[in-house]
């Protein structure tokens, strides 16, 4: 189905600036030790997303080279203009943050920050972006949210979902707390810095393989912020999901509802039922919607399953290539809620979208107007 | 019990397949007459050898009785080693019309030393018979075998293919590659050959690997729930590497690893592998491959908030995948007559509590 304007995008993938578009912004330090050794001829692409692969990126969303994404003038004429976005949230998980050097690490997602706000979100109000983590030390995490927080056009805090280890264990509290104290979600995406095996028997030969496991890994963490206490120490922490799936959400729902029955004396924080704190806490991006094309009741079965339309975010996955054309809203989705999965629910979700989206003045929309709309 | 005179009736005609009980062994040296001297002496000298920082227990200890049915301790040593407990409390009171024994404990399939893995292996199969199924003909055996040894496996699986009273290929979903991977194929072959099915059983002991893609939980409740994400990349390693095409009959019978979970990864291994299906030629939709060559059995059983949700996922997932089981002497027993909280239809309950697994098994 086509989109009705004025949605809220919550995931997308502008092109990654090269190592010599980053470099200017290092410190001196840096960019010596980069030309000395020549890390500034490094790709720093991850394994996750081979940039040839079909699905990093839609053959109608590659640069002239062949390149997915683009940048600002392919993201407002591929994305922003034909799908009349309010807003759009940049995801910029670079390959910098599988670096083993911590120091190094945290220099360049400080510098790919950076440059992101000079050169989409100065010259273009339309989008948002997460400030991307080094998750090696919880005290540089927390201090990176601390050198951005002031910009309120950074919404969230972004990490892969499989790094160093399990992201409700009490270490990264730190992270959480001051993410929560800023009103940051935490946005947890698609994407592995391969500290440990892809399953738990080792690692598979293929890439779509490691692609299909990754809703195990986002099972894995919703469970380690819930039996860890995560929500009950950071009551108003969010938690996103992005370019996780959701199909298999139900089944988590169910099962860790069922589970808690049993160990609750375990893990006494959860003191209700998990898939309530889940409905309270967690969301998640809408892309890729892992049901068959042809069966769209399907879709609205699951739906169904979740028991709540307030789980869902719109997200294009731009330019990851999960739907053609521009049937960005999936056959199936029940009219009465949409508008929660294109506006409210983000809303609800981002306090900084929210006070952006109450400003009148934001990119000349009328907020009124686009709720007729939807 | 208490039990309403009508449903009393009732469930004198529920005789059911158990698809998961295990035995166990009273003390250790239960294993001694069935391993030669060698090994009886390496393993009070040295013991098993895991990789685990733990030495002879879990590390994540369950939440109460070992995970064990508080009511089903003998007299002597711990739940499922006494024969004449489990026919009273659970094979004559439930009617069990015939279980399928899953000895989870000492075959070798987490053993370090492969040649006392296979001598473990070789020992259990023998135990087995001699403890269990020959004493109580309603009981059935699995060849328990050590993964890590493909070769030694198959060879064990050739020795007791011909005996009837073994119903399957039992080994641990945790192994030390994925289970795609070509190093298994032979036992694989063998069981295909031999029309056996490949029971894996979600455990408590790793190949080597983390039970999750970002490391160790910390809490039950974590590992508790990767029993079921590790079926889920039992399930795509095995379809992905392309098992199927090369063993088109294989049997593959996932135990205790729940099943809600696999439509939805059905769908999603069939999107993406269409995105990417450059990389793998596979014969047939990934899906096709979980229709056919995958069944569930049922314990711990999800609990939908509205029951009626679990009929229309094994609408999906197919009658026909379900295999019932009680996992006793286990403290998450499930009861045959109270899995479904839904309208099923008689034909429905029948494949689930007896027909699937007689088609899978070949029971008469």
């Amino acid at each position: 189905m086509k989109l009705p304007p004025g949605a809220i995008d919550c995931d997308i993938h502008p092109g990654q600036p090269g190592m010599d578009e980053l470099v200017p912004f290092l410190p001196d330090y840096w960019r010596d030790q980069f030309e000395n050794r020549h890390i500034d001829r490094m790709a720093f692409n991850m394994t996750s997303y081979p940039p040839n692969s079909p699905l990093s990126g839609r053959p109608d969303w590659r640069t002239a080279d062949g390149k997915p994404g683009g940048g600002l003038d392919l993201i407002r004429k591929n994305l922003l203009d034909p799908f009349k976005l309010r807003f759009a949230i940049c995801n910029m998980l670079h390959g910098a943050i599988a670096l083993y050097n911590e120091d190094m690490s945290a220099a360049i997602c400080s510098a790919v920050n950076d440059w992101t706000a000079k050169n989409l979100l100065d010259p273009e109000p339309r989008l948002r972006a997460s400030i991307l983590l080094p998750m090696h030390n919880p005290a540089t995490a927390v201090a990176e949210i601390e050198r951005l927080a002031h910009d309120r056009r950074f919404v969230q805090v972004l990490l892969p979902v499989m790094g160093d280890a399990l992201l409700g264990k009490r270490i990264y509290w730190p992270v959480y707390k001051a993410a929560e104290r800023h009103g940051l979600p935490v946005c947890v995406h698609a994407g592995s810095t391969y500290r440990w095996a892809p399953t738990p028997s080792g690692w598979p030969a293929h890439r779509v393989e490691d692609y299909v496991v990754q809703s195990a890994a986002f099972e894995n963490q919703v469970v380690s912020f819930l039996a860890e206490g995560v929500f009950h120490e950071h009551p108003k922490l969010k938690l996103v999901l992005a370019e996780a799936g959701f199909t298999w959400l139900p089944n988590l729902l169910w099962r860790t509802a069922k589970e808690w029955r049993g160990v609750r004396a375990e893990v006494p924080w959860i003191d209700r039922n998990p898939a309530e704190i889940v409905e309270d806490h967690v969301r998640l991006t809408l892309q890729p919607v892992d049901t068959p094309n042809e069966d769209p009741a399907i879709l609205t079965r699951l739906l169904d399953h979740l028991g709540s339309d307030r789980f869902l975010l719109f997200s294009t996955d731009y330019p990851h290539w999960q739907f053609d054309g521009e049937d960005a809203l999936p056959e199936g989705w029940p009219m009465a809620s949409v508008s929660n999965l294109l506006i409210n629910n983000t809303l609800d979700t981002y306090p900084r979208l929210r006070e952006a989206s109450d400003s009148r003045d934001n990119a000349g929309h009328d907020p009124k107007n686009e709720e007729q709309v939807l | 019990m208490n039990i309403p005179v009508r449903e009393v009736r009732a469930t004198q005609k529920l005789s059911f397949v158990d698809g998961d009980i295990h035995p166990a062994f009273r003390q250790i040296s239960d294993l001694y007459p069935f391993l030669p001297a060698r090994w009886r002496e390496h393993m009070q000298t040295y013991g098993e050898h895991w990789r685990q920082g733990l030495s002879g227990q879990l590390s994540y200890p369950r939440m109460m009785a070992s995970g064990m049915r508080a009511d089903a301790f003998p007299e002597d040593g711990p739940p499922g080693s006494d024969l004449k407990l489990m026919q009273t409390q659970h094979l004559d009171a439930n009617d069990v019309e015939i279980g399928n024994l899953v000895a989870l404990s000492r075959g070798g399939m987490e053993e370090r030393n492969l040649d006392f893995a296979a001598a473990l292996s070789k020992a259990v199969n023998d135990w087995q018979i001699e403890t269990w199924v020959k004493p109580e003909p309603r009981l059935r055996a699995g060849i328990v075998v050590p993964q890590e040894d493909a070769a030694f496996a198959a060879a064990e699986i050739e020795r007791r293919a011909s005996d009837p009273r073994f119903v399957q290929v039992i080994f641990a979903p945790r192994t030390s590659d994925p289970l795609g991977h070509r190093r298994y194929w032979p036992i694989y072959e063998a069981a295909e050959r031999h029309n056996l099915p490949i029971g894996l059983h979600s455990g408590a002991f790793s190949g080597g690997y983390a039970s999750t893609s970002s490391g160790w939980p910390t809490y039950y409740m974590q590992e508790h729930y990767g029993f079921f994400t590790t079926m889920q990349t039992v399930m795509t390693s095995l379809i992905f590497e392309g098992v199927f095409d090369r063993f088109p009959k294989l049997k593959i019978v996932l135990i205790e690893g729940g099943f809600t979970w696999a439509p939805a990864l059905g769908w999603r291994m069939d999107k993406h592998w269409e995105r990417m299906r450059s990389e793998i030629p596979l014969k047939r939709k990934p899906s096709e491959y979980m229709r056919d060559n995958f069944w569930y059995t049922t314990q711990p059983i999800e609990e939908p908030f509205k029951p009626e949700h679990l009929g229309e996922v094994i609408g999906w997932l197919g009658w026909d995948r379900l295999i019932f089981s009680s996992d006793y002497p286990h403290w998450d027993f499930d009861h045959p007559r109270y899995i479904f909280k839904f309208h099923v239809t008689p034909e429905q309950r029948a494949m689930v509590l007896r027909e699937n697994a007689k088609a899978v098994y070949g029971y008469k």
